[in-house]
């Protein structure tokens, strides 16, 4: 009640306060007759503060991009990355010469060609040289652009190669689920239908290519090998971005995807490089997903490839450490088909 | 001069036409058919849900600046969504952000601005009575009244508003048992924009035909203000994208109320498997951003078209360019259409589509970058004014710059990859389209308000409200580019879970104060448009000395616009500052309606011969008339 009050007092007041500036600055126009002048003095001044926003505004932005650089991710941890930053900050500075040369105009002819009673305005109302010359420059400049996205495109988007790593990234609400092939380097398939407390993931175990895989709480990568990640989602749209390695993927229900890359630097080498001993690889879903979005968070690590192979020496098939799901799952298979016999 | 001619015609301002004082207080201000009162009508609903919108912002932002914060003061207004700790409702987050997108972009900046705008402009410019379908026009207010009326009651929903993002994806925005907005707040947000497609889907196509068919003697298409040609374009685009909305917005009612599967399949949630099967979010996503890009475009046009009159005026210089500009905005319109994927690099679509929109996309750039040097080509050599209409232009042609050369970034699939999702495409879209637009509005509602009110605007706080609004939309967005390089996500309640997202908590603490202060200037305009409505100085005849239409006009125009005959068109409606206009008795402009024969000092050489032609066709008449038979 008190806090409705004060917030009603309040506006009242301001209300006040900007009627009494209204009325005074009425006041004082009509008292030097402003309205039959073409322009006040207020003109003067509008065009003075263009270029004084112009000098100030080029100060803040050199300013704080130099203070804002340290806060700005490590340098790209895959192959591609490294290719998109540089073509990322090529394409910056192109935009960024063009947004400083059109505002030093814009921002300066307010002040240059502000109204006076001695001038007339120019009668020019096209120029098709002009027209044609900053069609055509655009038109190259993008064209160069977009020769060199389609590169790092096709690259980044090609298959992968026969020996890549395949892993296997699920999202759900909200977290995580890794699984990784067995020694025979091939995931098991997996239905949605076979989700149930255990099997959370939905591996299909009649399917010899699941029998050795393995769900892991982190995602071990070694360095310099390629990796596939299989991506899917179980209930709604989730997004793997690793932003360190510049890899961002959306996982759709029903419609698995994937993508493509290469660690170039350990985590290690990183918590070196970056003199945080703390640091670490991070995946996060970009996808709005619902209210534990900005929860979703799983570890990358990425290791030699010496310590790879120690990891996966360690690493158990999921069957191996449930093993009373398999009788589980038999039963319900056999539940299932009666169900369909019956039908 | 002209000036003189109007006195005269004020004198029988109760003449035939006038309707004015015929019906009663509904027929002229409820359920009105004159276009100029539905076009207030969208006005100030637009700035209703301006602070609306605005207000969700700041809520949001007070939650991303002050993690830490206690926000037990905000419980009045927010009851449960503040938690016992004291905490904003994470949900309420999302909800928070999903209305603040879909109020801006549908009810301020569409239905706000074009409704607006195209309403009151279009026959005032074109030499109309009114708009072709007065009822239609009538309807598609009322239709928009209800969608806000409908938007409106969701925020009030005890499982709170849609809380998808204002792109609503299913599955999440199908599935109440994914986020509790996807309940109620969900139906009623596509029930509103069921009803508010048909409202924007009845005036565009009063627009269009107006504009086809109302045109007054000798306003040809090559003689349209760029005004109306924006209106024009905006209403192709709306009616052709519109409707594709309306599709999946039924087919994701189907999916959410009759158990169909359009867009869901193999999901598993909350311990349930759903029968759904064979669907695809992707097509979804293919349907919405049909419309969604256009959209921008929908947006961001007529706010264009309205920046042109304004810079061209004041600058009393004729917009350079007059066909280019043109030519620019259909190419744009064309383009809008082929470049929706853009917005699905990373959403596993085939990348080769990937490889095409890409080209699309940045093939837009030139159009856009055409009309950019053409603004700032119009102001060389001028001799500007700078009223509040005219800073808002200038003050949209640097955003729309801005926040423009972004999108060549991120248009480029293989730079989006990173950059999807992030602050920097929050950057860039709320440059390019929502502060462009916005400002685009503004500088329409300071331009265009004593003929709407008959009254001035106070220019003074117009110029406060400019400028602060100008650089606390710079101090609000050009940081989002920092934090976006650094790979911020969107629509994150708390960036603290995450040591990658863990810097920059001081720049975001700065954005919210920046975007306080923003908001709260705006109240200036909001005092300053009320106030002037009944306070402000009685508005002259052609305050800013313009050539088009609706300067003809008494200063209330009532219901039929002209007292007497409609003008007619003789010329383009940039005649700035013509050379030896001084001689036919002018001063730095010469309106439409003033005919060719009037002006032979001032004509151009292309004119000359157009005066001879007419009067080689009067004779002709003439002679006509005596000899039928020649």
């Amino acid at each position: 009640m008190t806090t409705a009050l004060l917030f009603a007092t309040g506006a009242i007041l301001i209300l006040a306060v900007l009627a009494l500036v209204y009325r005074i600055i009425t006041l004082v126009g009509i008292a030097k007759g402003d309205q039959k002048k073409k322009v006040t003095t207020s003109n003067k001044i509008n065009a003075a503060l263009f270029p004084i926003v112009l000098v100030v505004g080029s100060g803040l932005i050199m300013w704080s991009f130099n203070d804002a650089k340290q806060f700005f991710l490590p340098e790209a941890a895959s192959i591609h990355g490294k290719e998109t930053d540089h073509l990322f900050w090529i394409t910056m500075g192109i935009v960024f010469t063009a947004f400083a040369l059109t505002h030093l105009l814009l921002f300066t002819f307010p002040f240059l060609f502000q109204f006076s009673e001695k001038r007339k305005a120019d009668f020019n109302p096209h120029n098709d040289t002009l027209e044609i010359a900053w069609t055509a420059v655009p038109a190259i400049v993008m064209a160069v652009l977009v020769i060199f996205g389609w590169r790092a495109w096709a690259d980044i988007t090609a298959p992968a190669t026969e020996d890549a790593i395949q892993v296997e990234l699920m999202g759900k609400q909200f977290a995580w689920e890794i699984r990784y092939p067995g020694k025979d380097l091939k995931l098991g398939r997996y239905d949605v239908a076979n989700i149930d407390n255990t099997n959370s993931m939905g591996v299909d175990y009649d399917d010899v290519n699941a029998q050795d895989d393995f769900t892991a709480r982190e995602i071990y990568l070694p360095v310099g090998r390629e990796v596939e990640l299989k991506i899917r989602a179980i209930d709604v749209i989730h997004s793997v971005f690793l932003p360190h390695f510049r890899v961002k993927m959306d996982a759709v229900p029903g419609m698995p995807t994937r993508f493509k890359f290469t660690p170039t630097i350990t985590t290690a080498e990183m918590r070196q490089k970056t003199n945080n001993p703390k640091f670490n690889y991070e995946l996060a879903c970009t996808e709005v997903c619902g209210y534990g979005h900005f929860g979703m968070r799983k570890l990358v690590k990425v290791v030699t490839q010496e310590e790879y192979d120690e990891w996966l020496m360690k690493q158990k098939p999921w069957l191996e450490k449930n093993p009373d799901y398999l009788s589980q799952w038999e039963a319900k298979k056999a539940k299932t088909a009666s169900v369909a016999k019956s039908h | 001069m002209s000036s003189v001619a109007l006195d005269v015609e004020n004198k029988d301002v109760h003449s035939h036409d006038d309707h004015e004082h015929h019906g009663n207080f509904i027929t002229n201000y409820v359920f009105s058919f004159d276009h100029k009162v539905i076009a207030k009508q969208y006005l100030i609903s637009g700035i209703f849900w301006a602070i609306i919108g605005g207000g969700l912002s700041l809520l949001f932002r007070i939650q991303l600046g002050f993690p830490e914060a206690n926000l037990e003061w905000l419980r009045p207004i927010l009851g449960d969504w503040i938690t016992e700790s004291g905490k904003m409702d994470t949900t309420f987050y999302l909800a928070a952000v999903t209305m603040h997108g879909t109020i801006m972009v549908f009810f301020v900046l569409t239905a706000g601005l074009s409704g607006t705008f195209s309403n009151f402009l279009i026959p005032l410019q074109i030499g109309a009575r009114d708009m072709a379908s007065g009822f239609m026009n009538m309807l598609s207010y009322w239709l928009f009244f209800v969608a806000s009326v409908i938007m409106f009651i969701s925020l009030f929903a005890s499982t709170g508003p849609a809380s998808g993002g204002w792109v609503i994806y299913p599955p999440l925005s199908a599935l109440p048992q994914a986020v509790s907005g996807s309940g109620i707040g969900m139906t009623l947000w596509l029930v509103s924009m069921v009803f508010f497609i048909a409202s924007s889907l009845l005036g565009s196509i009063n627009y269009i035909s107006t504009v086809i068919n109302l045109r007054t003697a000798g306003m040809s298409f090559a003689k349209m203000p760029l005004t109306i040609w924006s209106f024009f374009i905006t209403a192709i685009i709306g009616t052709l994208s519109f409707p594709v909305l309306f599709a999946a917005a039924l087919l994701l009612v189907f999916d959410r109320s009759f158990g169909t599967s359009f867009y869901l399949s193999d999901i598993y949630i909350q311990g349930e498997l759903l029968e759904h099967s064979g669907g695809s979010p992707i097509l979804f996503q293919h349907l919405f951003w049909f419309l969604g890009h256009p959209e921008v475009y929908i947006v961001l046009l007529p706010a264009l078209g309205l920046t042109s009159e304004v810079i061209s005026t004041n600058s009393r210089k004729p917009i350079f360019g007059y066909r280019a500009m043109i030519g620019s905005m259909l190419g744009i319109a064309f383009l809008s259409f082929i470049v929706w994927a853009h917005h699905m690099f990373v959403s596993g679509m085939n990348p080769f589509l990937g490889t095409i929109f890409m080209f699309l996309t940045l093939i837009i750039a030139v159009p856009s970058a055409v009309k950019a040097f053409n603004y700032i080509t119009t102001l060389f050599r001028g001799n500007i004014i700078f009223t509040p209409a005219m800073l808002f232009s200038i003050g949209l042609v640097s955003l729309f710059i801005s926040g423009g050369v972004t999108g060549i970034i991120l248009g480029n699939s293989a730079l989006d990859i990173q950059l999807h999702d992030t602050y920097f495409v929050v950057a860039h879209f709320h440059l390019v389209m929502g502060s462009a637009a916005f400002f685009g509005m503004m500088a329409g509602v300071y331009h265009w308000y004593p003929k709407m009110f008959g009254r001035m605007m106070n220019s003074a706080m117009g110029y406060v409200h400019f400028w602060l609004t100008f650089i606390g939309a710079y101090m609000v967005f050009f940081p989002m580019h920092y934090i976006g390089i650094a790979g911020f996500p969107r629509r994150y309640y708390s960036f603290t879970n995450f040591d990658a997202f863990s810097t920059f908590t001081d720049l975001n603490t700065f954005i919210s104060i920046a975007a306080i202060l923003t908001v709260t200037a705006q109240f200036i305009f909001v005092f300053n448009f009320f106030w002037s409505m009944f306070r402000g100085r009685l508005a002259p005849l052609n305050p800013w000395n313009s050539t088009t239409l609706e300067w003809t006009t008494p200063r209330k125009p009532g219901h039929g616009n002209w007292p007497g005959a409609l003008p007619i068109v003789y010329r383009w409606p940039y005649d700035y500052s013509k050379p030896d206009a001084e001689k036919d008795g002018f001063t730095d402009f010469i309106p439409q309606n003033v005919p060719l024969a009037k002006t032979e000092h001032s004509n151009t050489p292309e004119e000359k011969i157009l005066v001879e032609l007419d009067e080689k066709f009067e004779q002709l008449g003439e002679e006509r008339e005596k000899n039928p038979f020649i």
